[in-house]
This record gives structure tokens, sequence and C-alpha cells, in this order.
């Protein structure tokens, strides 16, 4: 590792070095020189993201030889060859076969190491990989609404909307889905984005290595309350963790069908605070939920309506159906229940 | 509503007009929506009734009726999808510019509502790609190709008629929707289930999806019909690899448009299935599957992108080796590159979503596949420098968009390539890095190519040079615009910033905000400018008249004939013995030489058939729209009767006598030997009427 971080201070220093060249690469040069307070993978809180940042300078550093010459060379030969200029002139001079493969060789070498490195770091950050850690992970269940997110914390019996709360160097394994329409998952700071679609479970591994507060957010658009689809993430250190699991069962709200209902309407946190008869006051404030039913996720992912005075008895067995096309990797343990149910599409309500 | 009023009217209501919901709701926001909603529809009204007006004062009717309509001229209607590509690209900057300035201020709020925000951007897109760059590749491709490769008209002129007809409509009904309104805010991508009837049940994604369909139509029938002509029409002696660089990426951007744009055709089609009968194919219930769709959409979507760019990558050959007075660099190579880019683009379409939950293994595969189109395109940046290397080169206007074109597109291409990383793509994918990357494709690739096109082939088609002045000046503002626009947006994107964001509530974004509206600023300046130019040009026709036909010295077959071109493009076919047909016979001292003998020339006969397919087009789109089935039906009938007559016409084609073209040839050869010749350096000034000195002496001083 110490030998990778290295290189990649090279290549992040050659990169700048060679930006600081060009004024027309401004943005880019103000971007490494104000990189502190910049939100964003730029200044990233978490693993991931600190080696989405690494393989961005790295991308730009080897695509830099093919696009260097050609904004220093292209004035060059303007000046050089001008009209009025006196320089060689060969209007019948079309073809050299030493430029040829020099022009062919270099990208092609240039794309073979690219695609090397593409292909080993898209395996290693594929957000469905687990995060090596020494603590187990932290198992978290995300739904999306129409616009905002609730966060399920299965192991705890709890639920939040507005804040998510983390322990810092644990890594977290997502499970999302969406109640409505497609929309995108993702706090840049810590790391990787992943759409989440109803009928569908994606899966994402996130894990924070500082304390803080970062941005989440929805990237994909959907209705007139897609920018207001935000939340604050809380990194915390696992005493306040707990502190935060034991606070919300006992000041939280069930989460009952009255609730849900709330929930499920179109609105942001700050509506859905607002209903619950909850203090609005801080829009970024946490709104608890406890105790939850057990399987709601997976009710909510299959889009069968919820069968409220059964839930918080009998769950349904957790991962049984999945009318997903994605496939969660074998290495996924999550997968391995089995059962798979043929009901789900036929008693179906819609879900607006 | 009443039964028979809703018979009539289907859905549509008083509640379509743009300032109805402001009468209801008094609330300043309402008003200052409405306020511009009203103005824009108001701008649509009142430019139909001026060009009206302005006809019928000018007692034109007749005229453009069957000089242009109904013309089968592929030059006319190269003219006409341009004029529609001009009026739709005025549209959307404007409308860019409203969601500039809603952004600037956008910090916790700005003017626009965020249905309103929603609606721009989904126009915004879909103009800019279906009505403005569609359209303009396909005018300027209509226009110049035949005349490359030494034909007297496509091979289906009417198909062309319709194509035409097809797009003016979808075109028209993104107009109407300014006065119906209102128009989808899904984006241009339209990705259900967000499009779907349960949660978008008014009539905007209708239109949306009419219009794509319309304009998907079209292309495809110009695809057809641009591959056909190639094969089959090329001038004797005109083999494949004779042909213009031009004629070689239309031939690839035809192919790709014959098997690119059925997808969409078919995902909107199904789209509609299930919006009007109830279909389930991407909905999230009882077997739908919205991934269909969005696979569906991405394999036109990306053969798209290489429509849109290939045919400036043909422009700018021309303009490189025309203005550096020097043969094109690798000829034979950039043919095989640019056909490597088309094969490729039907391999990449997964990384537009990268972050849907597939494999690794995928994600990387498909990563890497489009790593490699940036080779080919790579080796075409090279090609082009080389051809620059050891020429003479002049600025001229076309040239300078050539030159912003290679320094920004590079840019461009290294933004692409981090974007096909997708460990990478995970942070940027929907921010507005992804923005920032294809404005940077789209702006200097395909729009500096269609005005330098615009500012070399004018020449040709109106006789008269496009004045340079405000060429340079437009030139330099959008060069100028397009950094101060997208550069921001990149930093934006990195931020974290998502696409479509009415407002947010990061105050470090709202330097890079500003800055991107001064661009936006500068960007309609250089509109301006463009509008301008064209004015200035046309008061001063008659000074720069280029009826010669060679201004600047060109080296393929269009620039051998008068300017503007006879109807019948060659009076008699030429004979092609190598590439850059013109400089040859000029090199050789054979330019601008009578022949033996002059023939008959048989011609397509004028047809409404574009006209009104166009009509019932537009009839059957705003019908389903708003659910007026009789409408539907009706038009429908007329457009099946229409084509059952055509198919009993039995005078399809006129001839035009040989003694008429004998006149006119030779009306223009005696021109062209009284007018003088110039030397390059003359070529901006007003001795400028299209004749060259012979080429070695002229380039060389």
């Amino acid at each position: 590792m110490s030998v990778k971080g290295r290189t990649g201070y090279f290549l992040r220093q050659g990169g700048r070095c060679a930006l600081h060249l060009f004024p027309v690469l401004l943005p880019l040069v103000a971007l490494s020189g104000c990189g502190a307070d910049m939100p964003g993978f730029m200044n990233p809180q978490g693993q991931v993201a600190e080696a989405q940042r690494y393989h961005f300078w790295v991308v730009i550093a080897l695509v830099m030889i093919v696009v260097i010459p050609v904004i220093i060379q292209t004035p060059l030969i303007l000046w050089r060859y001008r009209y009025r200029g006196h320089a060689v002139y060969r209007p019948k001079w079309y073809m050299s076969r030493w430029l040829d493969i020099v022009m062919w060789a270099v990208p092609i070498l240039i794309v073979a190491i690219l695609s090397v490195y593409v292909w080993r770091q898209t395996h290693e950050l594929d957000p469905y990989r687990p995060i090596a850690g020494d603590k187990p992970p932290l198992e978290i269940q995300v739904v999306g609404y129409d616009w905002k997110w609730l966060f399920i914390y299965p192991d705890q019996g709890i639920a939040t909307m507005g804040q998510l709360v983390i322990p810092v160097d644990r890594p977290i394994a997502f499970s999302l889905t969406s109640a409505t329409v497609l929309q995108s998952f993702f706090i840049p700071a810590l790391g990787s984005q992943i759409d989440v679609m109803n009928r569908m479970v994606t899966r994402l591994h996130l894990k924070a290595d500082h304390p803080g507060r970062f941005e989440g957010k929805n990237m994909q658009y959907n209705g007139e309350g897609f920018h207001r689809q935000r939340f604050i993430t809380r990194a915390v250190d696992d005493d306040a963790f707990d502190d935060f699991v034991q606070r919300t069962r006992e000041q939280g709200q069930p989460l009952n069908q009255s609730a849900y209902k709330i929930i499920a309407q179109k609105g942001d946190n700050r509506d859905a605070a607002r209903a619950l008869g909850l203090d609005t006051h801080d829009s970024d404030a946490v709104i608890r939920f406890a105790p939850v039913p057990d399987g709601l996720f997976h009710i909510i992912m299959e889009g069968s309506p919820i069968d409220w005075s059964t839930t918080d008895v009998s769950p349904p067995q957790l991962g049984a159906t999945r009318t997903s096309v994605i496939q969660t990797p074998p290495d996924d343990d999550t997968s391995s229940a089995s059962d798979p149910q043929s009901s789900s599409h036929q008693h179906k309500e819609a879900q607006p | 509503m009443s039964d028979a009023t809703s018979l009539i009217f289907g859905r549509l209501g008083w509640d379509a007009l743009p300032f109805w919901s402001m009468l209801d709701d008094h609330s300043a926001m309402s008003i200052i929506n409405g306020v511009i909603a009203t103005g824009a529809a108001g701008m649509v009204v009142l430019g139909i009734l001026a060009a009206i007006v302005l006809v019928t004062w000018l007692g034109k009717w007749k005229y453009l009726w069957s000089k242009w309509l109904t013309s089968p001229d592929h030059k006319k209607i190269g003219i006409m999808f341009i004029v529609i590509a001009l009026v739709m690209l005025s549209r959307a900057i404007i409308e860019a510019v409203f969601m500039r300035a809603q952004q600037a201020v956008g910090l916790d709020g700005g003017f626009l509502t965020a249905e309103h925000f929603g609606e721009l951007f989904t126009t915004h897109g879909t103009i800019m790609i279906f009505f403005m760059a569609m359209p303009f590749l396909t005018g300027i491709i209509n226009y110049v190709m035949p005349l490359q490769i030494g034909a007297r008209d496509l091979s289906f002129p009417v198909m062309n008629q319709i194509s035409l007809g097809l797009t003016a409509a979808g075109a028209a009904l993104t107009m109407i929707s300014l006065v119906l309104a209102p128009f989808s805010t899904g984006g241009w991508t339209g990705y259900p289930p967000f499009t779907e009837l349960s949660y978008n049940p008014g009539a905007g994604v209708d239109y949306w999806l009419w219009a794509v369909t319309l304009s998907t139509l079209s292309s495809t029938l110009t695809g057809i019909n641009f591959a056909v002509t190639i094969f089959k029409k090329r001038a004797p002696g005109m083999t494949l690899f004779r042909m213009p660089l031009f004629t070689w990426t239309a031939l690839c951007t035809a192919i790709l448009m014959i098997f690119g744009m059925p997808p969409l055709t078919v995902a909107t089609g199904l789209l509609a299935l299930d919006r009007y009968l109830d279909f389930h194919m991407f909905t999230t219930d009882l077997g739908g599957n919205m991934m269909n769709y969005v696979n569906l959409l991405w394999a036109f979507g990306h053969p798209e992108v290489y429509i849109l760019i290939l045919p400036p990558f043909g422009i700018f050959s021309e303009i490189f080796a025309t203005f550096s007075g020097k043969r094109i660099y690798g000829y034979k190579i950039l043919v095989i590159a640019t056909m490597c880019i088309a094969i490729l683009s039907f391999t990449v379409w997964l990384h537009h979503f990268f972050t849907m939950g597939q494999s690794a293994h995928i994600n990387a595969a498909f990563g890497i596949a489009t790593m490699l189109i940036g080779i080919p395109t790579g080796v075409k940046v090279y090609d082009w420098m080389l051809t620059m290397y050891r020429g003479r080169i002049r600025l001229s206007v076309p040239m300078v968009y050539a030159i912003g074109f290679i320094m920004l597109f590079v840019l461009g291409g290294m933004t692409g390539i981090i974007l096909a990383t997708p460990s990478v793509d995970y942070q940027v994918h929907n921010s507005l890095f992804l923005i920032a990357h294809f404005h940077n494709m789209l702006i200097p690739g395909l729009l500096f190519g269609m005005l330098s096109a615009t500012n070399f082939w004018f020449p040709k088609a109106f006789g008269f040079r496009l004045e340079e002045r405000w060429g340079y000046r437009a030139a330099f503002c959008w060069i100028i615009g397009f950094m101060l626009a997208f550069f921001p947006l990149y930093v934006l994107g990195l931020m974290g910033m998502p696409r479509r964001s009415v407002a947010y509530f990061e105050p470090q974004y709202v330097p890079w905000m500003i800055t991107a509206g001064i661009g936006a600023l500068v960007i309609l300046a250089a509109l301006l400018c463009l509008l301008i130019q064209l004015w200035v040009s046309i008061r001063d026709r008659h000074a720069n008249n280029v009826f010669a036909g060679d201004p600047w010295d060109g080296r393929t077959l269009e620039w051998g004939i008068s300017s503007p071109p006879p109807e019948y493009n060659f009076p008699v076919i030429p004979e092609i013995y190598s590439i850059d047909a013109f400089m040859t016979e000029k090199d050789r001292g054979q330019g601008w030489q009578a022949p033996d003998r002059y023939d008959d020339i048989e011609m397509p006969a004028n047809s409404a058939m574009g006209v009104i397919i166009g009509i019932t087009g537009l009839a059957m789109a705003f019908g389903l729209t708003w659910y007026m089935w009789w409408l539907v039906i009706g038009a429908g009938l007329v457009t099946l009767v229409a084509v059952i007559a055509r198919g009993f016409g039995r005078t399809t084609t006129r001839t035009i006598a040989a003694c008429e073209v004998q006149r006119t040839h030779e009306h223009w050869l005696e021109q062209v030997r009284l007018t003088h010749p110039i030397d390059r350096s003359l070529e901006q000034t007003t001795s400028n009427h299209g004749r060259p000195v012979p080429p070695i002496e002229g380039a060389v001083q």
C-alpha cells in the first residue's frame, strides 16, 4: 500500500505540475489548489472516496500524454505554418509511416495500461463488494421515497429520516430499494452512488474514516422535490452511535400504519416531520422511528400491500423474494436465502 | 366538461394556457413563472403571425409553395432543415440562459418553480438533440453530399421531403407545447417509471413521446436515403476510396442512423403502449422492467452520439485541408478510424448506467470498450494536426471554429475517459461533471462543426460569402462563452452537484454558478453575432458574390460548379480520377471546361407528399397528446389515402432540355472567364468572386 501511495503522490504532483502550465485548465488548477473546503470526493472522508480521487488523477495523468501535445503543438503549428510565414510548404505530402505507427501505438499503449488498471480498480471498488474491516459491518436498509430517504437499521430495530447516523471506522452494508421511481443514493464524501429501483435491491458498501457531517443526496431526477431530497450523514464514534440507538429506541415514534402513510406521501423530510407533529425548526434534524416492523424493507421492495396486522408478529424471511434482475455476487451471504415466492406479481397495488 | 366537448377537445382545457395558473394563484413565484411562460407562448404566436403577414405582404405564397415546400431538390430541403435547426437553436439557447440564470441565483431558491425548471431542461435537451443537432447535420449532408459525389439528387427525393415533413412536425409539436402547456419534466432521456402514467398522468410526457417519435422516424428514413445515395449514385470513377472525407462520415452516420434510430422508436412506442393501452413494459409492477427501456434508449443513445459527431469530423477534415492549402494527411487512416468509431459505438451503451448495480465484470468490460473509442479519435486529432503541418494555414472563420474544436475537444475526450472509468463514474455520474462533458463534446464538436460548415458552404449555397468580421466575433464569443459556461460545471460536478437541480444549499457552489451564468450570456451574444453576420452578409451580397463558385480554392467536386448551383447540380456528370477531384482538375489546368455535348436531364417533379405527411403527422401527434381521437383517426386516414394516391401518380419526373442546360452552363463559364482570379491573401476581400489563381502559385508566395 505504501508503494502505491507514493506513486499516487507522484502522479498527483505530476498531474498538478502539468495543469499549472495551461490556463485553459484553470478550473482544474483551482480545484487542486482549493480542495480543502470543497464538498465531495476531492475532500474524501472514506476509503472509497479516497481511492476514487486517486483514480481520477491517475486517469488524467495518463490521458495528458495525448492531450498535452495537442494543446501545445496546435498553436505552434498555426504560427509556424501561417499563410504569411516562410516555413516549408508541401501541399502534396500526405503520409508518413513512422508518424502513423507512433500515432496509433501511443494511444493503444495508454488504453492498454488504462484497461488493466480499470479492470482491477472496478473490481476493487465494486459497490457490491464488502469492505474488509476488523469490525462486523453494520446493516442499513435504505428506501427512497418522493423526496426523502428512510434509513432502517434492521439489527437495532430502529429507523430514521433526515439523518443517517453511522459509526466511524465500521464498514456499512447498505441494501437499497425505492418505493417509487428510479433514484440514486449518494454520499459524495464517502464514496460511490448507486441507483435504487422499486422491485429491485441494490447494494452498496461504504466506510467513514473520520467523524463529521457529510451531505447525502439523490442524483436521479424524480420530480419537483428532487433537489430537496437531501440528508445529513453523521459519522460518530461507537459510543455516540450506541447513544443514538438508545435515544432513538426511547424517543422514536412507532413506524405504524399512520406513520408510514405520512412517509409515503409526496414531500420532503420537513413535510413529513410536520405531518408527524415534530418540531420542524431545524430542517436537518433527525426523525426517529422505533420500533420498526421486521421485514418492512422487503415488503416495500416487493411492492405488495403492507398488512399491518401481521407485520409485527411474523416477519417474512429476509431476502426471500427478489424480482431483481440484479444478482448479488456469490460472496454476498444474503443472497443465500431460498424459497422464491412467485406471488409477488399477483397481488399488486400501485405505489405512487 | 360535457361529453360533446371532451369528444372534440379530448382532455385539452383552458388550464393548458400558460397564464391560467397565474389567474388562480397570485403568489409572486406563480406570477413570475406565468409571465415567462406567457411571454414564450406569445413569441411563438407572434412569430407565426409575423411570418404569415410577411409572406402575404410580399405576395410570395405561390413562390414558397412551388419553389420550396414542394420542391424535391436536395439543396432546398437541406436549407429548410437548417432553417428549422437555427430556429430551434435560438429557442433552446434562450432556455439555457434561463436555466443558468436560475442556478446563478439558485442558492435556497431562485425565481423559477421546480416544475418550470423541469420543463426547461427537458425541452432544452430534446430540442438540442432532436430538433437542432439532427436537422442541422441532416441539412448539411443533404446539401453537400450529393454535390461531393457528383449526383443530381438523393436516391429517394420524395422520401427526403417526408423526412423533412416529419422533423418539422416534431419541432412544431414542441413549439405548440409552449402555447398549450405543459411539456414533460422527465428529461430528454424520459426514464420510466417516472414517465409512466401512474407518476406523470398529464399531457407533458405525451408531447415529448410523439415529438421524439416523429424525429426518429424522420432520421431513420434519412439514414436509408443517404446510405443508398452514397452506394448507388456516385459519379463514374468515384470509388469508395476516392470519396471526400465528409461523404465518408456521412456514410458512417447514415449507417448508424439506420441501426441506431429504431431502438428509440421502439422504446418510445413501448412506452406509449404503457401510457395509452395499460401495458406493463416499463412499469414497476406486473412484470414490467424499466431497465429494458434504459437499454433500448442507450442502444440508440450511444450510436446517436457518433451520429452527431462523425459529420463534424468530416467537415473539419475538409476545412483543415482546404484552409491549409494541402492534401488531407492520412486519408485512408482517417477513413478506417471513422469506421472503427462507427462500429465501436454500438458496443459501449452500458457506460451510461454504470451505477445500476450490474456486476463489476460488465462495468469493467464496457469501460474498456469505451476507452477503445479514444484510440481512433485520438488518431484523427493527430491527423488533422499533421494536415496543417507543412501547410499554408489561413485563419478563416471556419478555421477558427476548427482550432477551437481541436483544442477543446481533446479536453472533452479526457473527461470522457474519466467518465468511462467505472470507479470514478460512481462519483461523477448524474452530476454536472457529466453535463460539462457532453456539452464539451457537443458544442466544440457538433455545433462548431455545423457553424464552421455554414461559413464554409454558405457561399456555395447562396452565391455570396458570409461577412467575416461578425463571423470572427461570433466564433470567439462561442469559444469563450463555452469555456466560461462549462468549465465551472466540471468543478461543480466534482463537488457532487446533481444535474437537473433547480436549487441547491451549498454556498461553495455560488461563484462557479455565477461564472457559468456569465458564460451563458456570452453564448447569447454569440447567437446575436450570428444573426448580425447573416444580416450584414445579405446586405452586402452584391459586393461579396462568388458566382464563379470557388471562393476558398476548394478541393472537392462541389467547388467546380456555379454558386448557387443549378437545380441539376452538374450539367454533365463528371468523371473522377482521384481523390480531391476538383483540385486535380485545377492542377492539370482542366477546370471550368465546357463539355462536348449536353443531354436532356430528368429531374424529380414537385410533390406535396412532404407537406401532407408533415401536417398529418403533426395532427396525429397532437391528437394523441390531448386524446382527440377523431383527429388521430382522420389524419391517419388522410396519410393512408395520400400514400396510396401517390402510388397512382404517373408524372414523377420532369425533363430539363439540353439547350437550356447548355445556355445556363455557358453563361456561367463566360462569367468565370470574366472573373479575375485571386490569390489567397485576398480571400476575405470584395475582390474574391470565386475564382482562385492556379493552386500552386496561389498558395506559395
